[in-house]
């Protein structure tokens, strides 16, 4: 029995490209491992974070979707908390509607190429946003 | 005795007093058949919550109880995950 999962966690701002990068691949290649499919990945980049933690006022955001069975999240979820480079995570179970907005959304990102994710509803005016939702 | 002056004994006003008419709330979720409150959006859920970052009732925003959870979910993860503030000042 498999589930959807979307997990995102932030990495702190002090790590070099490279060490981000090697970290990201890190649990990416723990998902593979625990017999995960990842379905689909996305950097946010460096955000600043709406409160400070651990006295870091910004963060490195990385998004996973994945599949896999039930008892692999803790895996995940302890993997995390043993790594020092990781700031905050959080890992919720994917239902339906949820699933078809991350389609959706996935989809919609693909026809409009080379905008980043994270800034794409974060531009929008208040106007805007009225006349379409933004998850409708 | 002096306002009873009307015909048929109504008290005539100079300008029509306003009357507080409500306007109709309704749940926009529900109208716009939104199923899935995104937390990673937090412009959208800055609508939910006040300047200080607190989640607005239900009897403000209209919203349904089955969304109003939802909102609270999402407000609560995206905070969580540091996109939205636990406390803020002037929010908006």
């Amino acid at each position: 029995m498999t589930n959807r999962y979307e997990t995102v966690f932030i990495l702190t701002p002090v790590l070099s490209e490279d060490q981000t990068k090697e970290a990201v691949k890190k649990f990416k290649d723990l998902i593979k491992k625990g017999r995960g499919k990842v379905h689909h990945e996305e950097s946010w980049g460096m955000r600043k974070l709406a409160y400070p933690i651990q006295k870091k006022s910004t963060g490195f955001y990385h998004l996973f979707e994945f599949e896999s069975d039930a008892p692999f999240v803790d895996k995940l979820e302890t993997e995390y908390r043993r790594d020092e480079r990781v700031l905050r995570f959080m890992t919720v179970k994917m239902d339906k509607h949820h699933q078809a907005f991350a389609d959706r959304r996935r989809n919609k990102q693909s026809a409009t190429t080379g905008e980043a994710p994270a800034e794409r509803p974060a531009r929008r005016s208040r106007k805007e946003e009225n006349a379409d939702q933004p998850n409708s | 005795m002096a306002e009873n002056n009307a015909p048929g004994g109504e008290i005539r006003y100079l300008t029509p007093i306003a009357i507080e008419t409500k306007k109709e709330k309704y749940c926009r979720f529900k109208k716009l058949g939104i199923t899935y409150i995104d937390y990673k959006d937090a412009d959208f859920l800055l609508r939910f919550v006040n300047e200080q970052g607190k989640i607005l009732p239900r009897r403000l925003t209209g919203t349904s109880l089955k969304y109003q959870r939802k909102v609270g979910q999402a407000v609560k993860r995206a905070r969580h995950l540091a996109l939205m503030p636990y406390v803020g000042d002037m929010l908006k």
